[in-house]
């Protein structure tokens, strides 16, 4: 006789369950979004602002995948987080990091405008979502602080959400994006690996500067959020394991 | 699945269309060099000595394979191509390891067995159709261009299913649980696909 599953060992626990409800709209289709604003936010990051005919509210964190198409047919498509709050009706905020020869990202750094329309498709993914209502850290280095902004204007703008803290990795102040909302702001820690503003520490994200963070998320059983490039989610989470965050309350975003 | 799409203003792609890769399925682009790490949790460091493998569930004869037991079965390379639903793929791969077949026929799987539970060290899991990891393609897979599975890529041992989206290729692989029903995994919870045929574009509920 095989082995009946009720005599098979559980399989361990993973991480956090799923923030969003499994859809029942069936297949989250393609749609036609206008350009209503590009804003350079820093000198390699760029948010442009789209108006949605289709309104899905999305949750904190969630991404939308873009569609662009030559005038051959070619097309080609990416994965942008939101990071603009769920209670922005109607639009998406999409920040756009440059890179390199990079096809979509040069069309969005160098040609994209009001008025032109492009193909969108979301909100996506729901394990790297917050819907309000747990207390959180978020962590995030260079472009991973954008899906985390969402979160903490969400936040912001909804009386009765838990609380954030956002520890915000840059190389220089020039590099902070959303940097009116921020700068010296109560519930943000910014860390600057390169320079800083006058009288501020400059070094990179490290355990000792992680460690009060760390405390208070264990203390608080806060969730921890943690977004950026791989080497940077790595450097971030081992101290925060170390430290005892159960495994269970973390949530990584790499970006490749 | 796409279809035509109005072209938009000034968007001048990497390629013409007819010159893109024929090994590219849809909404792909080539990573050439890049091979991004899209984990969802801190990479475990798993010593060769530490790592076993196991297989149950609806099997007559469950195992656990230790490193050098797993090592020692017939060694089977996969040369080709690899897709992550984050839209990247890489056309020339070359990843060796052993074949899931090898492991499948020392356990005797049960007629009823219809689907697996891939599961990690880390507690990571992912379903796939049995019919999926049988018939030369799946594998364990140890060494990626002929050098050890570094842990960010899911060393020392990942699952290698690459006839589908690569979050199905499990890293830091622990065992397969034979199951008689489709019982959705880690990312299959959070609203991607069950099966993640990357040439339907499988990519969400719904795909």
């Amino acid at each position: 006789m095989p082995a009946t599953d009720d005599l098979l060992p559980p399989l361990p626990e993973f991480a956090a369950p799923g923030r969003v409800a499994p859809s029942l709209r069936g297949r989250v289709q393609w749609q036609h979004a206008e350009v209503v604003a590009v804003r350079r936010e820093t000198p390699g990051l760029r948010t442009v602002r789209l108006a949605l005919p289709v309104w899905n509210e999305h949750v904190a964190g969630q991404h939308y995948m873009v569609r662009l198409t030559a005038a051959d047919g070619y097309t080609t498509q990416r994965h942008y987080s939101v990071a603009s709050p769920p209670g922005d009706t109607g639009h998406i905020d999409l920040t756009v990091d440059r890179v390199e020869g990079g096809e979509v990202s040069g069309y969005f750094h160098t040609v994209a405008r009001p008025g032109d329309r492009i193909e969108v498709r979301g909100p996506l993914g729901g394990f790297f979502a917050w819907s309000g209502d747990r207390p959180a850290l978020l962590v995030g280095g260079g472009s991973g602080v954008v899906p985390l902004v969402s979160m903490l204007r969400h936040a912001r703008s909804v009386p009765g959400t838990a609380d954030l803290h956002l520890v915000a990795c840059v190389r220089t102040p020039e590099d902070l994006p959303y940097a009116s909302e921020l700068a010296s702001a109560p519930d943000v820690t910014v860390v600057h690996s390169r320079r800083a503003p006058t009288g501020q520490p400059v070094g990179r994200l490290t355990a000792e500067t992680l460690a009060p963070h760390a405390a208070q998320a264990l203390a608080e059983d806060r969730e921890v959020f943690v977004c950026g490039s791989t080497s940077f989610a790595e450097s971030v989470a081992k101290p925060l394991l170390t430290a005892g965050l159960p495994p269970t309350h973390l949530r990584i975003e790499r970006f490749g | 699945m796409s279809t035509a799409s109005p072209p938009t203003r000034g968007f001048v792609g990497r390629h013409a269309a007819d010159a893109r890769d024929p090994r590219l399925p849809p909404g792909q682009y080539d990573a050439h060099d890049a091979f991004p790490v899209l984990s969802a949790e801190a990479t475990p460091e798993i010593a060769a000595a530490d790592w076993t493998f196991r297989i149950d569930g609806l099997v007559g004869a469950p195992r656990t394979w230790t490193w050098d037991e797993a090592r020692a079965l017939p060694p089977s390379t996969y040369e080709g191509p690899i897709h992550c639903v984050t839209s990247w793929s890489k056309l020339a791969t070359r990843f060796t390891g052993v074949s899931v077949d090898s492991f499948l026929d020392a356990v005797q799987p049960h007629p009823s067995a219809t689907h697996v539970v891939a599961h990690s060290h880390t507690g990571y899991t992912t379903n796939l159709a049995l019919a999926d990891l049988t018939g030369g393609k799946a594998w364990i897979a140890f060494d990626y261009e002929g050098e050890p599975l570094t842990a960010a890529h899911g060393g020392p041992a990942r699952l290698l299913v690459p006839h589908l989206y690569f979050w199905k290729s499990a890293k830091w692989i622990a065992g397969l649980r034979l199951v008689g029903a489709d019982e959705p995994g880690f990312w299959e919870r959070n609203r991607y696909h069950h099966r993640g045929d990357p040439w339907a574009e499988e990519r969400y509920a719904g795909d």
